[in-house]
């Protein structure tokens, strides 16, 4: 009725064709979307079974369930598949894919193929990973510092497929990043000027810049590595003359960056949701957006704060170090422009909305305790501690992925067109929020107090120090428990939502931008003639529907592009 | 997937326009973008190894002067000559698309194809060379050639210097040199302010005229390294990145073969023409970064 697009024939995405092969060798965005989706949380779910292994074996002092060996394996696995299988690919390359080309009006990415190949070739680098386990395992943490990665008689034999794995992954974000620069470049539609862009698109803009600059070398010091694991050519052993800590260099080089990677389409998810569910214009659009610019540029600038502690010069430290702080300025930027968006709106306390002040909250948190750490002296005591890790769950879990739980039921009713159960939605958000500071909070105590990551076992201590960091742990293992049963709420009345859920009307949240102007579900190809758009901010043309219990636009205000004519 | 029987708009559709584009022209500049794009990742990719360059060579600068003397100029400036030769009949090759010349597009392409294997059979010849020499990266570079009679460098009654007799040796030397100089006085560095050791820094007082007056630029060096007391300690490391740069180079023109093939196949079948030359203008430039990154590897190696 009030949609911009309805397909003739009344088919969706969804039904448009059928059969399993027509999902797999797809080449609408949507379904390559919603297949990242499918397998991210596949992974979420297998790196979320691994982190309550640690944590519950992390109740007692001694190392009660696993061997130290063992251990190493289970917070190894559980890093690398967070980082690398989860959160890199989980908002752009799932929620992205989906979103990015209906919100410029396109009918596709730019080059749907090459999506469509990125995502096998994530598949197969999911596949190759899983190979690793097969050839040894894998202890070396997620990061393959040297000599843990390179020596071969300790490290185990899944380094070389886990490097290739990571390898492949790293070219499938790169193919995606170049597909959303190349689709924001080329496929905006008539009326969206950069400035009238959505704030996500920005923030997958800045986001796929650092994907496409970044990624590659990552793929060139994996490969080194492999080759000096491979034949011991010793670029990274002092033995021959080489430099493991030239290892760390090149490493963060992309790693840094990758947190980026992770946090900046969080941050745009969040600007379309506390615009949309405040109903208020989102304040300071160009500080937004430019603060997404700016962060993806300092962000490359960073990466020798991970190295405070490994013989780096004094000079560079304290360079690294003040780098560091400026990061803070575009980041509290976009955080005091959501504030004030919220000033004086109406907010609708929706479970996207609550993700996104959860977010505010635990982004918060996590920004500020990064201070201790970029501090030189602090970083002296904290560094390699629980405050590390509590720091970096703050932001990449908390953060990220809070977010990208939030943008997933913000448009949960347009990918599969059925509204979920608003009060377990609240329900379900509120034991995750509540489960992830008690799991994490304990976290920065026991880190100030000189708990040590990675260590499978904190008995070897005096009985008091023994005594409290139980106690802390404990808490955190509590918390951590919570969480879970948080997040198997949440996919509990998700999935009861698509077989029992009410049908979603087109616009249920009162958003302005395109995607919530075309069916939910979206027909195939999206719109049949290329919309025009106005300000996507400005929902005062769009008024509560009684009948189609969603937002429609006012029959008193003309539609952009009609304005002319009429 | 055909999307043909859905509505557009479009009277005309022409055959290689996608169905989400309005015209052939934004198709175009599309996949161009993305191609630039492309080769972004790619410089960056030897970004990697060209700054893993200038970190060793500004740490053992000694390393380089030392193994270049090993690599043959010659063929380096061949392999040079036939790669920007490839890249000239390559962008001939794109301009003839535009132009329609259906034949003198196969010639070039087929010209373009002949240079890159041209490229790899020289490239073959430098690589066996170092073989069958034994002069390889990491530790492999201290055994002796698997094959000494057919080593050109090989001497049978010169001794092998391994590395802990070359440390011996170049630790005499210091001493000799420092029982005629006054001792140092001891007073406090810069490093010892911080908690944090300094970082470790390259060999002081490199001398590059005591390096070319052992081996004189130019004249092929005549001993093989194994056995050569004036070897720097570590000089397997020059060949660790130059087998990395070179290799990867080469895995890239390979890629490049496979690329001009399709194009060779593609253009024989007719399919390009002033309408359409896409394909040919990205293979094109993907070829040229190729060239571009010979162009650098080149003097980095033989040269300086």
């Amino acid at each position: 009725m009030s949609t911009l697009s309805t397909h003739p024939s009344g088919t969706n995405y969804l039904n448009h064709t059928r059969g399993i092969m027509s999902w797999i060798f797809t080449l609408d965005h949507k379904r390559i979307g919603m297949m990242y989706l499918f397998s991210v949380l596949l992974s979420f779910f297998a790196g979320g079974m691994l982190a309550v292994l640690i944590r519950l074996q992390l109740w007692t002092p001694e190392a009660s369930l696993f061997t130290q060996d063992q251990y190493n394996q289970i917070f190894t696995l559980h890093g690398a598949i967070m980082v690398f299988l989860v959160i890199i690919p989980s908002i752009p390359a799932a929620l992205g894919n989906f979103v990015l080309p209906i919100m410029l009006g396109a009918k596709d990415v730019a080059f749907p193929r090459l999506n469509l190949f990125s995502y096998h070739l994530w598949v197969f680098g999911a596949l190759v990973f899983l190979l690793a386990l097969f050839t040894g395992g894998l202890d070396t943490g997620w990061t393959f510092y040297t000599p843990y990665s390179t020596d071969t008689d300790s490290a185990m034999g899944g380094v070389i497929p886990a490097l290739t794995a990571v390898f492949i992954l790293g070219f499938s974000s790169i193919f995606t990043g170049m597909n959303f620069i190349v689709t924001i470049h080329r496929l905006r539609p008539p009326g969206m000027t950069w400035f009238r862009m959505p704030l996500f698109l920005w923030a997958i803009y800045a986001t796929a810049i650092i994907q496409v600059l970044a990624t590659p070398v990552l793929g060139i010091t994996l490969m080194l590595l492999a080759v000096e694991r491979a034949f011991g050519i010793g670029i990274f052993d002092p033995a021959l003359g080489g430099d493991p800590v030239l290892y760390q260099h090149f490493f963060w080089f992309y790693s840094h960056p990758a947190v980026y990677i992770m946090i900046l389409p969080a941050m745009g998810i969040i600007s379309e949701l506390i615009s949309v569910h405040s109903h208020k214009h989102i304040f300071g659009y160009k500080f937004i957006a430019f603060s997404s610019i700016a962060i993806a540029i300092f962000g490359f600038l960073v990466w020798g704060h991970h190295m405070f502690t490994s013989g780096q010069s004094a000079l560079m430290n304290v360079i690294f170090s003040a780098i560091t702080f400026s990061v803070s300025i575009p980041s509290a930027i976009k955080v005091f422009n959501w504030l004030a968006t919220m000033y004086k709106g109406s907010i609708s306390l929706n479970t996207p909305m609550l993700y996104a002040l959860s977010f505010i909250f635990i982004f918060s948190i996590g920004g500020l305790t990064g201070l201790h750490l970029g501090t030189l002296a602090t970083d002296i005591h904290l560094h390699d501690t629980y405050f590390v890790v509590a720091h970096f769950h703050y932001v990449m879990m908390g953060s990220a992925l809070l977010a990208m739980i939030g943008g997933m039921h913000h448009w949960w009713p347009k990918m599969t067109g059925k509204m979920y159960n608003e009060f377990w939605g609240r329900i379900g958000c509120g034991l995750v929020f509540l489960g992830f500071n008690l799991t994490f909070f304990p976290q920065f105590m026991l880190g100030s107090q000189g708990m040590p990551r990675r260590y499978a076992q904190y008995d070897d201590y005096l009985p008091e120090t023994v005594q409290l960091f139980e106690f802390y742990h404990q808490l955190s293992t509590i918390g951590s428990l919570v969480m879970a049963v948080g997040f198997f709420l949440t996919a509990g009345y998700l999935l009861h939502s698509i077989f029992f859920g009410k049908r979603a009307p087109a616009n249920p949240w009162g958003g302005r931008s395109l995607e919530w102007q075309c069916a939910s579900p979206p027909p195939h190809d999206n719109f049949a003639e290329t919309p025009t758009v106005g300000d996507c901010y400005d929902f005062s043309v769009l008024e509560w529907n009684e009948q189609e219990q969603g937002y429609t636009w006012r029959e008193d205000v003309p539609r952009p592009g009609e304005e002319r004519t009429a | 997937m055909s999307h043909s029987h859905e509505q557009h708009g479009h009277g005309d559709h022409p055959e290689h326009l996608g169905h989400h584009w309005d015209n052939v022209q934004q198709q175009f500049e599309a996949s161009k973008l993305g191609m630039w794009l492309f080769l972004a990742t790619e410089v960056l990719l030897f970004g990697g190894l060209f700054v893993a360059y200038a970190v060793w060579r500004g740490n053992n600068p000694e390393l380089y002067a030392y193994g270049s003397e090993y690599l043959d100029v010659t063929m380096g400036a061949i392999n040079t000559t036939i790669l920007i030769l490839s890249s000239l009949t390559m962008a001939m090759a794109v301009t003839y698309a535009q132009l329609n010349r259906q034949t003198a597009l196969l010639v070039c392409l087929i010209l373009t194809f002949l240079g890159a294997c041209g490229f790899m059979i020289v490239k073959y010849f430098e690589y066996a060379d170092k073989i069958q020499e034994g002069i390889l990266p990491g530790a492999a570079f201290y055994e002796p050639p698997a094959n000494l009679e057919a080593s050109k460098y090989w001497n049978p009654d010169l001794p092998i210097i391994d590395r802990e007799t070359l440390l011996a040796l170049r630790i005499q030397e210091a001493e000799r040199e420092r029982e005629g100089r006054p001792a140092q006085i001891d007073r406090p560095r810069f490093g010892e302010v911080s908690s944090v050791a300094p970082a470790a820094v390259g060999p002081a007082g490199f001398d590059p005229d005591a390096v070319r007056a052992r081996h004189v630029r130019g004249e092929k060096s005549n001993v093989h390294p194994l056995q050569d007391p004036n070897r720097p300690i570590n000089a397997h490391m020059f060949f660790n990145i130059y087998f990395m740069m070179t290799g990867l180079h080469g895995i890239h023109v390979l890629v490049g073969m496979i690329v001009i093939g399709w194009l060779i196949y593609r253009a024989a079948l007719g399919h390009f023409g002033s309408d359409y030359f896409t394909p040919v203008d990205l293979g094109g430039l993907y070829w040229h970064i190729v060239d571009l990154i010979w162009i650098f590897l080149f003097p980095l190696f033989y040269l300086i």
